[in-house]
């Protein structure tokens, strides 16, 4: 068990390095950091003593090996458009990120569950086939259209929903939220919505057929035999068992819903994470593109760290597979 | 022998023929299939169906910029049934250029990762050992990451270009081809014929691509046509977000960010309907897929 770990843990500090070094490589070796850090109007002397004191004279490996060390310091560099710290800018944005995800999560369960048990139990009816034919829809649908037309339809045509930005946000410990003000409220439905599409049409699929396995079991027989309410066996016996699953895969998916907010963000001006590494990317902000892309991969990597140790525990299987793999 | 009925060669169903009256038994597999080669035949003959070049300058004319749906140019001598964009430019033409690309980019990169992640994935599975714990030790890391962000890293170093977003795809993708095509080799190893080639002393090279490959083939060409879908949707989110193709080459994608900015002002008609075209190459290539999908799973077979 602690083998495992250990060897999980390992493997994940790897992969880490691994992608710092890709970043590193490709962020400060291929473009010449040279251009960008001097004046081009400067002597050839400046040029020298600016080279030495950003350390851009030593070997590849030793910058490297700087690069590092400032990094697990918690320095990822300054920010050019803005002049202050990368991790402080990513800081700043991660809160309004974070909100979305978490209400595109909750909104992908609190639609996609009733809608799979409406279909799974009515399984031939109308509702049922509409539903199913729906969630093809919404694996197949480009997310970042679907996006505009929402925009298009909700904003622009109807003029229900403000079509861009947080609105109104209130602090709480210090961290500004948008749910808490109705205006808030109002921003958040769109970009909520478009974000969590492709899992409403997954929570569908799965509960649609966990709930239809789930009908043909023995509790369901006895608790009809027991003369319970179908409304009480449905609600209570049946959801309990199915849930487990879908709140796992859901979970999973948490890590996917913050790299998919680049979009949702993009589209929305939501000024989170997202919105932050394309401006980033445009304006050529290097150092703010570093700290994102190993913030995100360090972020993952924990994430799987933690389900693959919590699977582990849970179910021995696991284990047993990874030592023989 | 003599007594068995008369077999006329029409009675035999060959496996094609099989294969084709499964295949037409759902009507919306057909539907998908007329939509498909619709799509197929506006890539290839785009330029000879197009009413205009949209990427020539010489016959745009700014005055006939941000035109509605049917709207006359100028000079009077162009309709512009889906309406121009901002420099004039014929929805129409545009639309069936941006096809053009994307479905070129979600192909050759397909192509290209199928070839990669096949062979790595045969390998892997008829080798065993270290090589097959490395291949997919790898696979398993790649995808425990979102696709968009791996995609997203790599054009972040690279920049746009047609070259590069093909490149991205295909780092993006060789894995689910590695791991599909491990499963199925993994499979398939164990059976008689390539113990018999393994008798005739025949090279691992030559079972591998010779025996063992042309029988994993079929099915993982489901999985295949499900990620040129899925391909062609990256492709047109990441040039949605500037970082896929670059403005010389459109894509679909491409041509929905720039009509996106017209939005707010009401002239829907930039963006919506380069998304309706988006939206029915990747609907047609799903639909084909799913029905392949069905008609070669050899357990939902009745006979």
């Amino acid at each position: 068990m602690i083998a495992f770990i250990v060897r999980r843990v390992l493997q994940s500090v790897f992969v880490l390095l691994i992608m710092s070094l890709l970043v590193f490589v490709g962020i400060y070796a291929i473009g010449n950091p040279v251009d960008i850090l001097i004046n081009p109007e400067a002597t050839q002397a400046e040029r020298a003593a600016t080279i030495v004191a950003f350390g851009l004279d030593k070997p590849m490996w030793v910058q490297y090996g700087l690069f590092l060390q400032s990094a697990v310091a918690g320095d990822l560099g300054r920010s050019f458009a803005y002049s202050t710290p990368a991790l402080t800018l990513i800081a700043q944005r991660l809160p309004a990120t974070l909100e979305l995800a978490v209400v595109a999560m909750l909104v992908s369960i609190l639609l996609g569950v009733p809608l799979g048990l409406w279909a799974g139990l009515r399984r031939d009816g109308f509702a049922g086939r509409t539903i199913m034919s729906l969630s093809i829809l919404g694996f197949s649908l480009p997310t970042f259209w679907v996006g505009l037309m929402l925009i298009m339809l909700f904003s622009v045509n109807l003029g229900w929903l403000p079509s861009s930005g947080r609105g109104q946000t209130v602090e709480w410990l210090g961290i500004p939220l948008s749910f808490l003000t109705l205006d808030g409220l109002k921003h958040l439905v769109l970009p909520a919505l478009n974000l969590s599409l492709f899992n409403i049409a997954l929570v569908i699929r799965l509960t649609h057929s966990g709930t239809q396995e789930a009908m043909l079991q023995d509790y369901v027989k006895f608790a009809r035999a027991k003369g319970l309410a179908s409304r009480r066996i449905i609600g209570v016996h049946v959801l309990k068992n199915i849930l487990i699953p879908i709140v796992t895969v859901i979970a999973l998916q948490f890590g996917a819903l913050i790299a998919f907010a680049i979009v949702t963000e993009s589209i929305f001006a939501w000024p989170g994470i997202g919105k932050l590494i394309i401006d980033s990317i445009r304006v050529l902000d290097r150092p703010v593109v570093v700290a994102y892309l190993l913030l995100t991969v360090t972020l993952f990597i924990v994430i799987n760290l933690i389900v693959d140790v919590l699977y582990s525990v849970l179910d021995p299987r696991v284990r047993l597979s990874d030592a023989r793999g | 022998m003599t007594e068995a009925p008369a077999v006329t060669p029409t009675d035999i169903e060959t496996p094609f023929r099989r294969f084709l009256r499964s295949y037409l038994a759902s009507k919306v597999a057909v539907f998908g299939l007329v939509l498909l080669a619709l799509v197929l035949f506006a890539a290839i003959a785009g330029p000879f169906l197009a009413p205009q070049n949209p990427y020539d300058l010489k016959v745009l004319d700014v005055m006939d910029s941000r035109l509605a749906p049917g709207g006359v140019s100028g000079d009077g001598k162009m309709t512009f049934l889906l309406g121009s964009d901002e420099q004039g430019r014929d929805m129409v033409s545009a639309i069936l250029y941006g096809i053009r690309t994307s479905v070129l980019v979600g192909v050759v990169s397909t192509a290209i990762a199928l070839v990669i992640g096949l062979s790595l994935g045969l390998w892997a599975a008829y080798l065993g050992g270290r090589f097959d714990g490395f291949v997919m030790r790898l696979v398993d890391i790649q995808l425990s990451f979102p696709p968009i962000l791996i995609a997203l890293i790599l054009l972040a170093l690279t920049g746009p270009g047609l070259g590069k977003i093909i490149v991205a795809l295909v780092a993006v993708k060789w894995a689910y081809y590695a791991r599909s095509a491990r499963s199925i080799a993994l499979v398939e190893r164990r059976k008689e014929y390539i113990e018999a080639a393994t008798c005739l002393g025949l090279s691992t090279n030559r079972i591998i691509f010779k025996h063992l490959l042309p029988n994993c083939l079929t099915p993982l060409l489901a999985v295949t046509a499900l990620q040129v879908a899925s391909a062609i949707t990256l492709e047109a989110t990441l040039s949605f977000l500037g970082l896929g193709l670059p403005p010389t080459e459109p894509s679909l994608g491409l041509l929905i960010s720039n009509g996106s900015q017209y939005l707010m002002s009401g002239k829907y008609w930039i963006s919506v309907f380069p998304g309706v075209a988006l939206l029915v190459v990747v609907v047609a290539i799903n639909l084909v897929a799913d029905q392949l999908r069905d008609v070669l799973n050899p357990r939902l077979q009745t006979q």
